[in-house]
C-alpha cells in the first residue's frame, strides 16, 4: 500500500459522482482513497429510469448503476444514510449528521438538487408527495395499491412522467398546470397542445392554466384539490412536481459562493480551489442543468482536473426527450420568436406529426419535433454546430434522408451523420464509436454493443440509432427480424437444427454437432442444453440423457441459489398437503438446520439455504415422507395449481383440485422447452389464477374452458382461449396433446405464450380442437414419452446415482501453524 | 492416499472427474474447482466467479472454458480470465496428470497435507 495516496472525498452519491469516480477509476485506479458520504441508504442507482420503475416496466434492480460490490472491488468507502452537516476548510475534514469525519485532500459537493415543494395551504398534508427519488416512486406505487384519484401539480417533463406512471399503475390521474401549454419551457404551444391531446386520449384529465388553490384534507390526510377557478378536484395523493432547487445549504453555510446554485469556474471550482462542484447544485456561467447530459460532461471535466488535466467545460446546449412510452418528442435549443428569427414548420394532421426549426442567420437555433423524432439528433448536431443550413434550407424541414434528393430512408439519414454525432445522449457516446467497436469487436448483437459502448444502455430511447447504425456498419449480415442462429457455434437457427435432427435422425449431442458441422468442439452453455433437450423430446427411448450438457439445477435436481447454496421444493399434488406432510418437512428443517422456509406461488414449500452435500440426505428424508421431486429446478412441468372446486367451495362448478392431480399425475416429470405452469379454476371467479397461467383450465356448469399461452412473469399476458369440451377426460386429453405439440415445436426456453404467437393461435387451435388425428398422435407420442420420464430423479440419487456431484473429490487439511 | 512429491499433492483420480465435468477440492477455506475437458486436460481454478462469486465447479464446460452458473460469464479454463466483454480473472493453480492420478501444485498455498 503506498501512503501516497490522494485523499478524495464526494458528498453525495447520484448519476454525476457516479460516472466521475468511473473515469477516475479508469485513468488511474489507484491514485485516490475514496471516501463517499451519501444522504440515501442506497448505492448508485439511475435516476432518469424513475419513471419506468413507477409505471412498473422496471424495477430498481433493473436501474442499479453501481451495486455494494462495485464499491467493495475498487476500495472506495460508503457511508449510506450519512448526510455530511459540515465542512471545516482549514482542517479539510467533513462531518456527517451521523458523527463520521473524513479528512480530504480533493472535495467534490454534488450534493444535487431537492424538488420544490410550493407553500400552499396544505402542501404538509399526509399524502402529498414530490417525485425525485426511489422514496417517492415506492410511496406512490404503495399509493396506487389502495387509493383511487391521484393529481399531479406541474406539467412539465418530470410531472408529465409522472402522471403517465401513476395511470399505468391504475389511478385516475389530474394534471393541473399553471401555463396555457404543457412544458412550456421545451415545447412550443402547437407541440404543447399535440401532447395535451395525447395525455387526454390516454384518459388523463389536463388542466392547463390552472392554479392551485389550496390542498384539501381532513384528519391530516390530503382529500382533494381546491383552484383558483373554484373546480375541486378529488386526490387521494397529490405529486408536487414543479420543478427543482440546486441544494447549495451546506456549500454555503461553510462560506463558498453561491447565488441559486454553487457557483463554478469553468475548470468546476468553486470559490475554494480545493473544491469542485458537480451536478444539479452547481451554477455554471449562470446556467443550472438538470438534465443528465450536461452533468456528465462536468463530471468528466472534474475527473480530468482531478487528475492533474486542464479541462474546462464550457457549457451545454441541452435536448429533451419525453420518456412516456408511445409519446415521441424531442426538444432542443431556444424557440421563442425574435426579430431576425424565422422559422420552418412541418405539420401533418393525419399522422399527428409536427415539426418546427427556429433559424437565426441561416443556423438552426431550436427545434421541436413531435410524433416524428428520427431526426432529431441531425438537427441537434447542426444546432451544436452552428452548420450554415442556407443551401438546403427549402428542403430542411423534411430531414437528413431528403437531402440531395435521396429517397426517404432512416438508414441514410443515420449513415450521413457525422462521427462525432452524439447518439446516445444519456452516456455521451457518439457514432464513431459505436461504429468503430462493432468493426473492430465483431459484435453482432445489441446487448453486446450495449456492453462494450453502454449507447442505448440507459433510458433506451436511442435503441432505433443504434440497431440502425449495426444495419449499416454490419450491411446485410445484419437484420434485427432475420433468423437469428442457435449461438455462435453455429449459423443454423433453432427451427433449422430441430428439423434436421428428424431429418438425419440425428440421436446424440455429437452426431448433431459433426453432420451440422458446428464450429466449436463441444458447443457453449446455450446450444448444449437446447440440444439435449431436442433429443430428449424427439428421441425419449433412444437418447442417453447427456448429463454434463445440463444446467446445473437440473444436474443437481435443486435450484441454485447467489451463494451457492441449494433449494428444495418437494411435489405437493395440486397444492394439497397433510399434517404428516408438514410434520415430515419440519423435522427436515430441524435436522438439516435449513435457515429459510416459504411458501411459493405455485402452491408449494420452499426450503432454502441447503449445502450441496446435504441434498442427497435431505431427499432421503422426504422420501420416507412419500414426497418425490417437485421438479421446481426444470424446464418442464413445474406446478398445477388449483382451488378447492366442488369439494367445499359454494360457487364451485367441478372438482377442479381432482382435475389438478389428475394433470400432474400424468404430466409430471416431462420435460419442455421451458418452464410449464398450469391451473385449475373451479368456476370463473378464477381463484387458481389460471388466466395467466402456460396453461389454465376454468370450470364451468357446462364443462372446461381450456385457456393457454399466458403469462405473468417478465411479460404480463391474460391467456387465450383454446376451447370448451364437456369431461374430465377430454380436458386432460386437449391438455397433454396441446403440450406435446409445444414440446415438438418450442425453441428451447421459448414460453408457451412466444412459441403460440409464432406459429399462430388458429393454427393451433385447428391442430388440437379440430384435427382430431393430429391431436390422437400428439397424446400418444406424449405417453409413449411418459414411460421414460416419469422417474423420481430425488430417489434415484438417494439410491447412488451421481455420487459425484454431491461430494467433494477430495479434503486436504492445512498443516497446523507453529 | 496423497502422494506427496515436491510441492505436488495428489488429490483423485482422473477418474473421479466425468469428461466435460467438474469437481470440488476443499482446502481450508480455499475452495478449488478441477475441471476435465473433453481431450482430458485437467485444470484447477478458485471456485469463484470474480463477478458474484458464483461457484464455477456447477457451471457447464465447453471448448476450454466454463460458464458461471449464476449470471452467465465465461471463463477460460488455462487463464481464468473472464471472456467477451466482462472483465476480471479467477486463480490458477498448475495441475499435472501422473499416469492416472491427479497431481495439484500447492507450492502458492500455506501448508497443505494429505487427507
Amino acid at each position: 500500500m503506498s501512503a501516497a495516496k490522494r485523499k478524495l472525498v464526494v458528498i453525495g452519491n447520484g448519476m454525476a459522482p457516479g460516472r466521475m469516480l468511473e473515469h477516475v477509476l479508469e485513468a488511474d485506479p489507484d491514485r485516490f482513497d475514496i471516501t463517499i458520504f451519501n444522504a440515501e441508504p442506497r448505492v448508485n442507482y439511475n435516476r432518469l429510469m424513475l419513471s419506468p420503475v413507477l409505471s412498473g416496466e422496471k424495477t430498481y434492480e433493473d436501474i442499479l448503476t453501481h451495486d455494494d460490490d462495485w464499491y467493495e472491488t475498487h476500495g472506495i468507502t460508503l457511508h449510506k444514510s450519512a448526510r455530511v452537516e459540515t465542512i471545516d476548510r482549514d482542517a479539510k475534514t467533513v462531518t456527517s449528521a451521523n458523527g463520521i469525519t473524513a479528512s480530504y485532500d480533493d472535495l467534490v459537493i454534488a450534493t444535487g438538487s431537492s424538488p420544490i415543494i410550493i407553500p400552499l395551504p396544505g402542501h404538509d398534508l399526509d399524502g402529498v408527495l414530490t417525485y425525485r427519488d426511489l422514496d417517492d416512486v415506492e410511496r406512490m406505487i404503495e399509493a396506487s395499491n389502495t387509493k383511487q384519484h391521484a393529481v399531479v401539480i406541474g406539467g412539465g417533463l418530470l410531472g408529465l412522467e409522472a402522471a403517465a406512471g401513476l395511470k399505468m399503475q391504475g389511478l385516475d390521474v389530474s394534471v393541473i398546470h399553471l401555463a396555457p401549454t404543457l412544458m412550456e419551457r421545451q415545447l412550443d404551444a402547437a407541440a404543447g397542445h399535440l401532447l395535451e391531446k395525447a395525455f387526454v386520449d390516454r384518459d388523463i384529465k389536463v388542466f392547463t392554466g390552472a392554479n392551485t388553490k389550496e390542498i384539501t384534507g381532513a384528519d391530516g390526510v390530503v382529500t382533494g384539490v381546491l383552484l383558483d377557478d373554484g373546480t375541486q378536484l378529488a386526490a387521494d395523493i397529490v405529486c408536487m412536481a414543479v420543478g427543482i432547487r440546486p441544494a447549495v445549504d451546506l456549500a454555503k453555510a461553510v462560506g463558498l459562493e453561491t447565488e441559486r446554485g454553487i457557483v463554478v469556474s469553468d475548470d468546476m471550482r468553486t470559490s475554494d480551489p480545493t473544491i469542485f462542484a458537480l451536478g444539479e447544485c452547481v451554477q455554471h456561467r449562470g446556467q443550472c442543468y438538470g438534465l443528465v447530459a450536461p452533468l456528465y460532461e462536468m463530471a468528466k471535466t472534474i475527473a480530468d482536473n482531478l487528475l492533474e488535466g486542464e479541462s474546462l467545460y464550457e457549457g451545454s446546449v441541452t435536448a429533451t426527450k419525453l420518456k412516456v412510452t408511445g409519446v415521441d418528442l424531442y426538444s432542443a435549443g431556444d424557440f421563442a420568436e425574435g426579430e431576425n428569427r424565422e422559422e420552418i414548420v412541418l405539420r401533418d394532421a393525419q399522422a399527428g406529426i409536427y415539426k418546427r426549426l427556429v433559424l437565426e442567420e441561416d443556423r438552426i437555433v431550436g427545434a421541436v419535433l413531435y410524433g416524428e423524432t428520427s431526426d432529431g439528433p441531425w438537427f441537434f448536431d447542426m444546432l451544436k454546430k452552428r452548420t450554415d443550413i442556407s443551401e438546403m434550407r427549402d428542403t430542411l424541414i423534411f430531414g437528413q434522408s431528403f437531402q440531395g434528393g435521396a429517397p426517404l430512408d432512416p438508414m441514410a439519414a443515420v449513415a450521413a451523420l457525422p462521427d462525432d454525432a452524439e447518439i446516445c445522449g444519456c452516456n455521451g457516446v457518439c457514432k464513431s464509436t459505436i461504429t468503430g467497436a462493432i468493426t473492430s469487436k465483431g459484435l453482432t448483437d445489441l446487448d453486446d454493443v450495449r456492453a462494450h459502448t453502454k449507447a442505448s444502455s440507459s433510458c433506451g430511447t436511442c435503441t432505433g440509432l443504434v440497431e440502425q447504425l449495426m444495419a449499416i456498419t454490419l450491411g446485410d449480415s445484419y437484420d434485427p427480424n432475420a433468423v437469428k442462429p442457435m449461438c455462435g457455434c453455429t449459423d443454423l437457427s433453432h427451427d433449422d437444427v430441430r428439423r434436421l435432427i428428424k431429418a438425419k435422425a440425428l440421436k446424440t449431442i455429437p452426431d448433431v454437432m459433426q453432420e451440422l458441422e458446428w464450429k466449436t468442439s463441444n458447443g457453449c452453455a446455450k446450444c448444449r442444453p437446447a440440444l439435449n433437450y431436442y433429443l430428449v423430446a424427439d428421441w425419449p427411448d433412444e437418447y442417453a440423457d447427456d448429463y454434463q450438457s445440463r444446467f446445473i439445477n437440473e444436474r443437481a435436481h435443486a435450484n441454485i441459489q447467489k451463494d451457492g447454496t441449494y433449494s428444495v421444493v418437494p411435489r405437493m399434488w395440486g397444492g394439497m398437503t397433510s399434517s404428516s406432510e408438514l410434520r415430515a418437512i419440519a423435522d427436515v428443517v430441524d435436522k438439516f438446520d435449513i435457515p429459510a422456509v416459504k411458501v411459493t406461488g405455485g402452491q408449494r414449500i420452499d426450503l432454502l439455504g441447503i449445502e450441496k452435500d446435504d441434498l442427497p440426505a435431505v431427499w432421503a428424508d422426504l422420501g420416507d415422507a412419500g414426497f418425490v421431486s417437485g421438479q421446481a429446478y426444470a424446464k418442464g412441468l413445474r406446478t398445477v395449481k388449483t382451488c378447492v372446486g366442488t369439494n367445499w367451495c359454494r360457487f364451485g362448478t367441478q372438482d377442479s383440485t381432482g382435475l389438478g392431480i389428475r394433470i400432474e399425475k400424468f404430466m409430471w416429470g416431462s420435460w419442455t422447452p421451458a418452464k410449464v405452469k398450469m391451473a385449475v379454476s373451479g368456476c370463473p371467479r378464477n381463484c387458481a389464477e389460471a388466466t395467466c397461467k402456460d396453461v389454465g383450465i376454468i370450470c364451468t356448469e357446462a364443462g372446461f374452458e381450456i385457456h393457454f399461452a399466458g403469462a405473468a412473469g417478465l411479460d404480463i399476458k391474460g391467456t387465450e382461449v383454446l376451447g370448451q369440451v364437456t369431461t374430465e377426460d377430454e380436458a386432460l386429453e386437449y391438455v397433454v396433446a396441446l403440450t406435446q405439440m409445444y414440446r415438438e415445436q418450442g425453441h428451447y426456453l421459448e414460453r408457451i405464450y412466444k412459441w403460440a404467437k409464432r406459429i399462430g393461435l388458429d393454427e393451433i387451435r385447428r391442430q388440437i380442437m379440430d384435427d382430431h388425428v393430429a391431436r390422437k398422435r400428439y397424446f400418444d407420442a406424449f405417453v409413449f414419452s411418459q414411460k421414460f420420464a416419469q422417474v423420481d430423479p430425488w430417489a434415484e440419487r438417494v439410491s447412488g446415482a451421481d455420487k459425484h456431484e454431491f461430494n467433494p473429490m477430495n479434503v486436504l487439511q492445512l498443516e497446523a501453524a507453529e | 492416499m496423497n502422494v506427496m512429491a515436491g510441492n505436488w499433492v495428489a488429490i483423485g483420480q482422473l477418474s473421479d472427474i466425468p469428461r466435460l465435468g467438474s469437481r470440488r477440492v476443499i482446502i481450508g477455506d480455499l475452495k478449488l474447482a478441477i475441471f476435465r475437458t473433453s481431450d482430458d486436460n485437467i485444470y484447477a481454478l478458485e471456485d469463484r466467479c470474480p463477478h458474484k462469486n458464483g461457484p464455477l465447479s456447477q457451471g457447464i464446460i465447453h471448448d476450454g472454458c466454463v460458464t458461471c452458473p449464476l449470471h452467465n460469464w465465461v471463463i477460460a479454463l488455462d487463464t481464468g480470465q473472464a471472456q467477451g466483454a466482462d472483465e476480471g480473472k479467477v486463480q490458477t493453480f498448475p495441475m499435472r496428470v501422473d499416469a492416472e492420478t491427479l497431481m495439484l501444485d500447492v507450492s502458492a498455498l500455506p501448508s497443505v497435507t494429505g487427507a
